[in-house]
């Protein structure tokens, strides 16, 4: 039989071909290029313990695994899966609102026994894709009353995160609603008169908001008021990113880093390890680093072969956008502080594998693009 | 018309979706459009990066000075100060908990390259025992965050100076002071006290959901069980901030304003340790629980539960060895029995049952019965028997409590439906918490109706399982039969019944004295509610356990006693002996009879009331009614017992004077 002859070199190369058929390769060196700088950063953070780095190289593991799996769904696969995905997230939420287990005063997490799980992780991924198969849907005819029903769409699950309460995460999950519905069309008139009596509603949604919700704000313009709190983290992280000057203190050497001045400096605070160490020039190089990330993506969404592809594919690079300037616009402190995570550089399992099945669903887009140039 | 195109078309959609097909109006100008929308957004995020660029530039060129110095010539940390944690004292003031500072001596395993090797060393300079190691390596299991854990408490001065020498030697590890809780009394009252210990993960969300993490950032331990957990944010204080300017190696090199700490409040308890004391004493080896209250203001006296625990074990880390043996120990010695022990009440249920009789009008206190030494249902060949073959003859309610004859209480459970009895009992507090002001209390079991049918609604169960029996109530009817309840609400009951009916929730903690004003808050404790009985119905009751007393089951117990009290004997039936005769000698010690015993003193002016239980103690007449003895002499007339309380051997089960 031809198999039992086949050498061992073209065995692996098939594999590998199956293995890198669908990979995207700028997309996948360039989230390569930011995982490694997470790595380099977070063993300074982490005090040159190893630990940290093995548990952060067990989850990109699993991450590139999903990455990988999504990559490789026909093409169909991905749109099929949204209602029901959807479905089962807001199922999960209004769960969660019912029987979910209160951390740090929060409802957010479901107790599945082994693991606790927070559904909001899985609206992530499922409201844009539901959004995008909706207007694939309806496609062609597509009227302001889809948009109502898209808000609709959106506003259940924020509602429900928000009152959970996340508003940091409520907020995301609207965002993410809101570029499906921008990139589908959403009439300039109307995103004007959102703006607008979004700013004239301030008042009005600051009587509802809670009371920590409130001091992040007031902390935001004021981070004096709260120097055990809140206040804390911007004060130090704006002390590290600037102490850091143009070329940095160094590699290992950020002293604010160092002598335990920098709250969350695996998770959410890691940029300004990052700062303090490789100061301007690496600031400058890592935001070059997202940029192309985000180029590249919407290149993908550009090139997308169907509606529902580039809508999807439209609303993950703007969420990664969004994760990255959001994060980076928190610890330099034009941006009142959130818990969103650095992508693919802060320390944390649940986020990794989030990202990478990103990735998959660009690289999904990417490898059933139209072949014809248009 | 219109319809009919709507429901084509989504024909048409339907089909597109399944097969992934293409289907554009006009496929070129919906692209177009679409990248102009994407066009838009790559505009955003350039300007958004640009915006996060220009905020670089401004922290670190333009503002890059201002904050060099701040980080590196004027280094300020910003260091919690921990509040010293409020004094628990006795009702007359005794020291029951109080913290101290003293120095310790840590390791940041985070900043040590080889830590068994970094124990080594030290244990070159300061005595390093097996034990510390063995804790310090359960401590370095349990904590998660890159936090400094201590490897030995309560340096001497001198061990301080050794290791300050050679500092230099060890990277990542500190003298520190550090705030240390002492229960001087050790055993004695631990359940009362409860200890605290470190602050563990399930500890840090009760903090937050007080939102009052920022005020535990200086503290390491937190109240766990007992007073220690219930009244934590009255202990805790309030933590202080210190501004410290720091040198390059991270030291404090002085100090630049400072929030002083706040105390935590003091405690006052209702105990009397000295009362504690001595009725912890009297149970000798023997297991049980005691709980004692001042009737007329429900204050909690004595709270024993035997064996107990020394709370300074947990304070800094229990170490494994100690901890196993505490946990494993067939004695239960962690188990909090006046509250979460629930045992079957056996005849020490009977004045309350006689209560609700005479409250109810179902019997009169001098309707007498015929005894013939047991008790049958009609149309049934079992017996339930009395203890005293061939009876006591003919019985009235008074002479039922006293010589406790089981066979009135047949009648009486025969006649009176259990929902009834649920109702009457339930008011005196069974079947429920009684609201002690320290958590985990549990409600015993009061049955009923109800209460059969959830307890065996489980799908293994079948509806005769569900039903309720006569015969289940006649068993009820002398506390047996699924009935059971904790130490704490036959003392809660008792006590009610001693204060006129009128009754108070049970309590530890007295008053609260502010740390800072000392001003002393005492806790109001209304009467929770009052009985709705006759005076002359509950004068019945009370001369009958004088004569309990006097010349009933428990006159051997206080024989001589220089005050009258009343009370009741319970013998508490660990597992049934299928109509065989219970033969003490024969059974195995973990199976034998609880002992119980319930009573007040003086019978005129109550000024303490209290349940006694024995666990496997066989009768409570023998084990159970001494102990009270000797805590009503030292309470009522200062005498110190000289030993345990004895055991009455002599009489048998079936003589008149010790059934129960």
């Amino acid at each position: 039989m031809a198999t039992a002859t086949l050498p061992i070199g073209d065995l692996l190369g098939r594999l590998w071909e199956l293995l890198v058929r669908r990979v995207d390769p700028p997309l996948f060196a360039i989230t390569l290029a930011l995982v490694g700088a997470g790595f380099v950063t977070l063993f300074s953070a982490a005090d040159q313990s190893v630990a940290r780095l093995t548990n952060q190289a067990v989850s990109l593991g699993v991450a590139l695994t999903a990455m990988w799996v999504i990559a490789n769904l026909p093409p169909q696969m991905l749109s099929r899966a949204a209602l029901p995905l959807y479905a089962t997230a807001t199922l999960l939420l209004v769960a969660v609102a019912l029987f979910g287990i209160v951390v740090n005063g929060s409802r957010r997490w479901l107790d599945l026994g082994v693991i606790r799980f927070q559904p909001s992780e899985l609206m992530k991924i499922a409201l844009p894709l539901m959004l995008a198969w909706y207007f694939q849907w309806r496609e062609g005819r597509i009227g302001w009353q889809d948009f109502v029903l898209a808000a609709v769409l959106i506003a259940v699950p924020a509602w429900l995160v928000k009152r959970q309460p996340d508003l940091g995460t409520a907020l995301l999950l609207s965002a993410s609603g809101f570029y499906v519905l921008f990139l589908a069309g959403l009439s300039w008139r109307v995103i004007v008169g959102l703006v607008a009596s979004g700013a004239a509603a301030g008042p009005f949604l600051w009587s509802h908001l809670h009371d920590y919700q409130r001091q992040r704000i007031l902390t935001f313009i004021d981070p004096s008021t709260d120097p055990l709190g809140a206040g804390y983290h911007t004060t130090q992280a704006s002390i590290a990113i600037g102490s850091g000057g143009v070329v940095g203190k160094g590699w290992l050497n950020g002293t604010q880093t160092h002598l335990d001045f920098l709250p969350d400096k695996h998770t959410d605070f890691i940029f300004a390890v990052f700062g303090e160490e490789f100061g301007l020039i690496g600031n400058v190089l890592l935001v070059a680093v997202y940029l192309a990330l985000i180029g590249r993506a919407m290149i993908i969404t550009s090139n997308a072969s169907t509606l529902f592809a580039r809508l999807a594919a439209g609303a993950v690079t703007l969420m990664l956008f969004t994760y990255a300037f959001v994060n980076m616009g928190m610890v330099s402190g034009i941006l009142p502080v959130v818990g969103v995570p650095l992508p693919f550089v802060s320390y944390g399992g649940t986020a990794l594998v989030s990202l990478f099945i990103g990735i998959g669903i660009l690289m999904n887009v990417q490898a059933n693009r139209k072949l014809v140039a248009s | 018309m219109r319809q009919r195109r709507l429901f084509s078309r989504r024909r048409r959609g339907v089909e597109s979706l399944s097969f992934g097909a293409q289907e554009l109006r006009n496929p070129e100008r919906e692209l177009q459009r679409f990248r102009g929308r994407l066009a838009v957004a790559a505009a955003f995020v350039l300007v958004a990066f640009a915006a996060l660029v220009g905020r670089f530039v401004y922290l670190q060129v333009a503002k890059h000075d201002h904050y060099r110095t701040l980080a590196e010539t004027n280094r300020i940390a910003i260091v919690p100060i921990a509040p010293n944690r409020g004094v628990i004292t006795d009702r007359n003031g005794v020291v029951l908990a109080q913290s101290y500072s003293a120095y310790t001596l840590e390791i940041q395993p985070s900043r040590t390259k080889n830590v068994d090797a970094t124990i080594d060393a030290l244990a070159g300079i300061v005595e390093v025992t097996a034990r510390d190691r063995k804790r310090f390596r359960k401590l370095m299991e349990e904590s998660k965050n890159f936090e400094s854990l201590p490897i030995r408490t309560r340096l001497s001065d001198e061990e301080v100076a050794r290791f300050a020498a050679n500092r230099y030697r060890f990277p990542g590890v500190e003298i520190k002071a550090r705030l240390f809780r002492h229960y001087p009394f050790g055993e004695v009252a631990s359940h009362a006290i409860g200890y605290i210990s470190r602050i563990h993960d399930r500890d840090l969300s009760r903090i937050a959901a007080w939102d009052e993490t920022a005020d535990y950032k200086g503290t390491d331990t937190i109240g766990k069980v007992g007073v220690e957990l219930s009244y934590e944010r009255e202990l805790h204080g309030t933590t202080g901030v210190e501004e410290v300017e720091v040198d390059a190696a991270g030291r404090a090199v002085r100090t630049l304003s400072r929030t002083s700490p706040v105390p935590g409040n003091n405690l006052r308890l209702s105990i009397d340790i000295a009362l504690q004391a001595a009725a912890e004493a009297a149970f000798g080896m023997r297991r049980g629980a005691l709980v004692a209250i001042e009737p007329a203001t429900g204050d909690v006296l004595a709270f024993v539960s035997k064996p107990g625990y020394d709370p300074n074990l947990f304070v800094d880390g229990i170490d494994p060895t100690s901890w196993q043996e505490l946990n494993e120990s067939p004695d239960k010695p962690l188990l909090n029995r006046p509250m979460r022990g629930a045992y079957p009440p056996g005849s020490t249920i009977k004045p309350f049952l006689a209560l609700g009789a005479l409250a109810s009008g179902r019997r009169a206190p001098t309707q007498a019965y015929a005894d013939p030494g047991f008790f049958q249902l009609p149309g049934s060949s079992h017996r339930f028997r009395d203890d005293k073959k061939g009876g006591h003859g003919m019985v009235d309610l008074t002479r039922a409590i006293v010589v406790s004859c089981d066979t009135y209480f047949y009648l009486l459970a025969n006649e009176t439906d259990i929902d009834d009895t649920h109702r009457f009992m339930s008011t005196l507090g069974f079947g429920k918490p009684t609201g002690f002001d320290i958590e985990g209390e549990l409600p015993g079991i009061l049955p009923s109706r109800d209460w059969k049918r959830q307890r065996f609604a489980g799908k293994q169960y079948r509806e005769e399982h569900r039903k309720w029996y006569l015969g289940d109530s006649i068993s009820a009817g002398i506390g047996q039969c699924y009935t059971a309840f904790t130490p704490a609400q036959l003392a809660h009951a008792i006590a009610t019944i001693a204060n006129d009916g009128v009754a108070f929730k049970p309590h530890l903690v007295k008053s609260i004295e502010d740390a800072r004003t000392r001003e002393v808050r005492v806790l109001e404790r209304e009467p929770a509610y009052a009985l709705n009985v006759k005076r002359e119905h509950l004068d019945v009751i009370r001369n009958a356990l004088v004569q309990v007393n006097r010349e009933g089951t428990s006159a051997t117990a206080f024989k001589g006693a220089g005050y009258v009290s009343g009370g009741k004997t319970g013998t508490a039936q660990v597992f049934s002996l299928k109509g065989e005769e219970y033969r003490e000698h024969k059974v195995d010690e973990r199976l034998r009879d609880h002992a119980w015993y319930v009573a007040y003193a003086p019978a005129d002016k109550p000024a303490i009331a209290l349940a006694v239980l024995v666990e496997n103690g066989g009768f409570g007449a023998q084990a159970a009614a001494p102990i009270a003895r000797q805590v009503f002499d030292y309470y009522l007339l200062g005498l110190k017992a000289a030993g345990p309380a004895p055991l009455f051997g002599g009489p048998t089960p079936d003589a008149e004077d010790a059934s129960d």
